[in-house]
């Protein structure tokens, strides 16, 4: 039977994997779609305690506010990524470093 | 029951599809590669929300995800790379340390969940849900659901500000 377990392993593979994306990814379009990850991540976790847990869709409306501060996010994002390429003509991460000392 | 195994196969199907996606999206050195796996991701993840009963996140999800964030992470891509060179390479570092803090993590998080005797509730959420969340969000959640309409307005205004040409 499926279980609420399953989704929360799920849900921690993703959430990993979104981690490792941010850590080790020097392109600064890569990092965003491992926040992007652990933002679906955030999402399976509520739905799933929404549905086994609680009983009720309280953890669904707290997804769909997830998903709109995901979209700001992205929409922010990228325009930073855009005007930092224009800048330095990179979207290398370790190469903003103009406020390095 | 024959019901009850096909549900399981196209569950795990869909989980399976869902992590090994993701997992292309953090090692494949093609960044394009990435972008569709990212499609795949959130394809699998709109499938675990039908598997939940969470009819109306599943279409939020493949219209918000796959038509706006992924189409904008493609815009992304397109915008900061020369397409005439080929080179959609992305690096990595300090790869290593990452992957045993990952690995590290997981373990405990996976550790705990299976520890910890969650609650669960008896009742069963059935039938569709946008009218019950409509309704949440006009009388319960009203003022988190107008603050999110401004969060969304500022974004756009901020984002379009941000990446304008500056004329003089």
């Amino acid at each position: 039977m499926i279980g609420l377990n399953h989704y929360l392993i799920i849900s921690a593979a993703l959430f990993s994997l979104g981690i490792l994306c941010v850590l080790t990814r020097r392109n600064a379009v890569n990092v965003l779609m491992g926040i992007e990850l652990i933002l679906n991540a955030a999402n399976l976790n509520l739905i799933a305690f929404s549905k086994y847990s609680a009983g009720n869709i309280d953890g669904q409306v707290f997804a769909i506010f997830i998903i709109v501060v995901a979209a700001s996010e992205a929409a922010v994002a990228l325009a930073i990524v855009l005007s930092m390429y224009r800048i330095i003509r990179s979207v290398n991460l370790d190469r903003a470093d103009t406020l390095k000392g | 029951m024959d019901n009850n195994l096909l549900s399981q196969i196209a569950f795990y199907f869909f989980a399976v599809l869902t992590v090994a996606s993701a997992a292309v999206v953090v090692f494949a050195r093609n960044l394009i590669h990435c972008a569709f796996a990212l499609l795949f991701t959130f394809f699998g993840v709109a499938a675990l929300y039908v598997f939940l009963g969470a009819d109306f996140l599943a279409a939020t999800q493949m219209v918000i995800y796959v038509g706006g964030i992924l189409v904008l992470i493609l815009f992304g891509i397109m915008l900061t790379n020369k397409l005439y060179d080929v080179k959609l390479k992305t690096g990595k570092s300090q790869f290593v340390p990452a992957a045993v803090i990952v690995v590290v993590m997981f373990a405990i998080l996976v550790f705990f969940m299976l520890r910890t005797s969650w609650f669960q509730s008896g009742s069963v959420l059935s039938g569709p849900t946008t009218a019950s969340i409509g309704e949440l969000l006009m009388r319960d959640f009203i003022l988190p659901f107008e603050v999110a309409s401004i969060l969304l307005l500022l974004a756009l205004i901020g984002a379009a500000m941000i990446v304008r040409r500056r004329s003089e």
